[in-house]
């Protein structure tokens, strides 16, 4: 059974948390340069304020009904989703953060121990609720799509008081059959309006699709995933959204190490290969990132190693949202010197960018050049140097051009490299592997 | 009614180590101590019960100088903590925060201040009074120093 926590207007239910006198009151906070409405408290969803509309079509109507606009404050956001994660990482077995303000949780065996997990689940929103003032839905299931889709319908159904489980096939049934298609995690507005176009309305009409029109109209065995999922059925590879084709609310890479590592500068040569990787998928994804998490995982099964065996260490970036390898390389080290305990044995790292926004989000956009190519951030001449050494990862091979520090000497094995001993050879892509026919 | 002004801190990131000496120091003599180093420890930790539920607020005004919190002093607030009789604590009132102790008299609850000059303040309605969170410590600096020079640069 897996669990879907996120915060109910996240940003908003931040900023009311230190403004108590914003409570009852529609509002709304902005994208970076005051833009765009990128949270909504119920109020101001009442007044019919979209997601994404351009603050200036919202002001007068927000004054009128007394509402307040406030401009992003990741700072804040970032410490006080830090702080929800690390409740919820003290009362279940593994979370998996997704975003700033959504986490999945790893429920299984849960319910031997700890009463019914509906009441586990009530119990996880008092307490975060408790400790940050953040109010949160929780969603059950057994798949992480149908997770989504509890969470969905336990945030617009205030009846179900914040949780819904998706456990029975009739309780499946009557929940897909309320949720629009489109509301499904991973449908994108594309596949939104094709789905429209076949007449399936509903994620129930969604879930009874055939395997071949699944793979042949939502992406290929991505969308048959989907589907899967929605019938009850756990996909492994369900990080869809790892293969870039969606538009993600963080970026995570993490790998397990090959071997253990204790040095720092091993760490390192990790760490910075994670983090040069992730940033190239923020730049292929147009986004820049306000946060940055660097975290380190010790052997969970070595019984003489005391929890926790994640250390993490997040920081807001000073100099504003970046998509440049070389400035989130500068943080990173920081962020790792901090976490990092000699004679610990690690056996994973990662990062994660959050926080992503579209570089100069709000700003007028020159008309004669379309909008993803057009320049945002023409002063920074770090751009065409990115731009630069992705072409040429992308023309000769990933790692082509890295930082230093995630170089070894020649011959020398990568020691963060993971085991890969039962890979089948690359026949399609490597030239040195093609299939040998006699 | 005094108020408080609440800052925004983003986790106690400022890991301050202090060494920690498994011997006694004796006084008026350089000690060999530095042999018998033992560990550092993380004044947070020590001092933070639930570091993830722990706010630093500051205090603006003397409502509760017979508390010994003043004007400018640093409060650190747990929201996990359950506020009880006696405690005190930071609680909204009409969508304000305000640090006040938290006091039973026979059937009521009063937000009391200690400072004569401060009038009491009853929970006739108790839905309508919310607990922001129990004050656990106060960060008062005796010497004018970094702390003040912070505040005073707010203001």
């Amino acid at each position: 059974m897996y669990g879907l926590v996120d915060g109910n207007n996240f940003y908003v239910s931040c900023e009311r948390v230190f403004q108590p006198r914003l409570d009852g009151r529609p509002v709304v906070v902005l994208s970076n340069n005051d833009g765009n409405v990128v949270s909504r408290s119920a109020e101001a969803k009442a007044l019919g304020i979209a997601m994404g509309a351009p603050y200036f079509q919202v002001r007068e109507l927000l004054r009128y009904h007394q509402g307040h606009a406030l401009s992003s404050n990741y700072a804040l956001y970032g410490d006080m989703s830090r702080r929800v994660m690390a409740r919820l990482a003290e009362q279940v077995p593994a979370v998996e953060v997704y975003s700033i303000d959504e986490a999945f949780l790893d429920l299984h065996g849960l319910t031997t121990w700890c009463g019914t997990l509906d009441s586990r689940a009530q119990a996880l929103r008092r307490d975060v609720l408790a400790c940050t003032g953040i109010p949160t839905c929780v969603g059950m299931a057994p798949t992480k799509t149908l997770a989504k889709v509890a969470n969905r319908l336990a945030k617009k159904y205030p009846e179900l008081q914040g949780v819904l489980r998706l456990d029975t096939d009739s309780r499946r049934e009557r929940a897909l059959r309320v949720l629009p298609a489109a509301d499904v995690w991973g449908i994108g507005r594309q596949y939104a309006q094709l789905l429209t176009a076949h007449g399936i309305g509903t994620a129930w009409a969604l879930s009874q699709v055939s395997e071949v029109w699944a793979r042949k109209h939502l992406g290929g065995v991505v969308g048959w995933r989907v589907v899967q999922e929605l019938r009850g059925q756990p996909c492994q590879g369900l990080q869809a959204s790892e293969d870039g084709t969606l538009a993600r609310q963080s970026i995570r890479c993490s790998r397990s190490f090959g071997q253990r590592l204790t040095a720092l500068e091993d760490l390192w040569g990790a760490v910075s290969t994670y983090l040069s990787r992730a940033a190239e998928k923020l730049r292929a994804q147009g986004e820049q990132a306000h946060l940055l998490t660097v975290f380190l995982t010790q052997d969970r099964y070595d019984t003489r190693v005391p929890p926790p065996y994640t250390r993490s260490a997040t920081l807001t970036l000073p100099s504003g949202p970046t998509n440049d390898t070389l400035r989130l390389l500068a943080y990173g080290r920081r962020l790792l010197e901090r976490i990092y305990e000699p004679d610990r044995r690690y056996v994973k790292a990662g990062v994660v960018l959050d926080g992503l926004e579209p570089p100069g989000r709000g700003q007028q956009l020159d008309l004669f050049t379309p909008a993803a190519a057009s320049p945002t951030v023409t002063e920074d001449r770090r751009q065409p140097l990115m731009a630069c050494v992705d072409a040429l990862n992308q023309r000769f091979g990933r790692g082509t051009v890295r930082p230093a520090a995630a170089v070894t000497a020649v011959g020398q094995p990568t020691p963060w490299q993971g085991n890969a001993q039962y890979r089948s050879p690359a026949y399609t892509t490597r030239l040195t592997d093609l299939l040998l026919v006699g | 009614m005094t108020t408080i002004e609440l800052i925004k801190v983003s986790s106690p990131t400022t890991t301050v180590w202090l060494p920690l000496f498994a011997c006694l120091v004796p006084a008026g003599f350089p000690s060999p101590a530095s042999d018998e180093l033992e560990e550092l420890f993380d004044l947070n930790h020590l001092l933070f019960r639930h570091p993830e539920a722990t706010y630093l607020v500051r205090v603006a005004g003397e409502s509760m100088q017979g508390a010994e919190i003043h004007a400018g002093d640093l409060l650190a607030v747990d929201k996990h903590l359950e506020a009880d009789h006696n405690h005190i604590v930071v609680a909204v009132v009409e969508g304000e925060c305000t640090v006040k102790r938290l006091v039973r008299r026979g059937s009521s609850w009063w937000l009391q201040a200690e400072n004569p000059a401060y009038p009491d303040y009853e929970i006739t309605e108790p839905e309508s009074l919310r607990i922001w969170g129990v004050v656990t410590h106060v960060v008062h600096e005796l010497l004018p120093g970094k702390l003040t020079a912070l505040l005073r640069s707010r203001d």
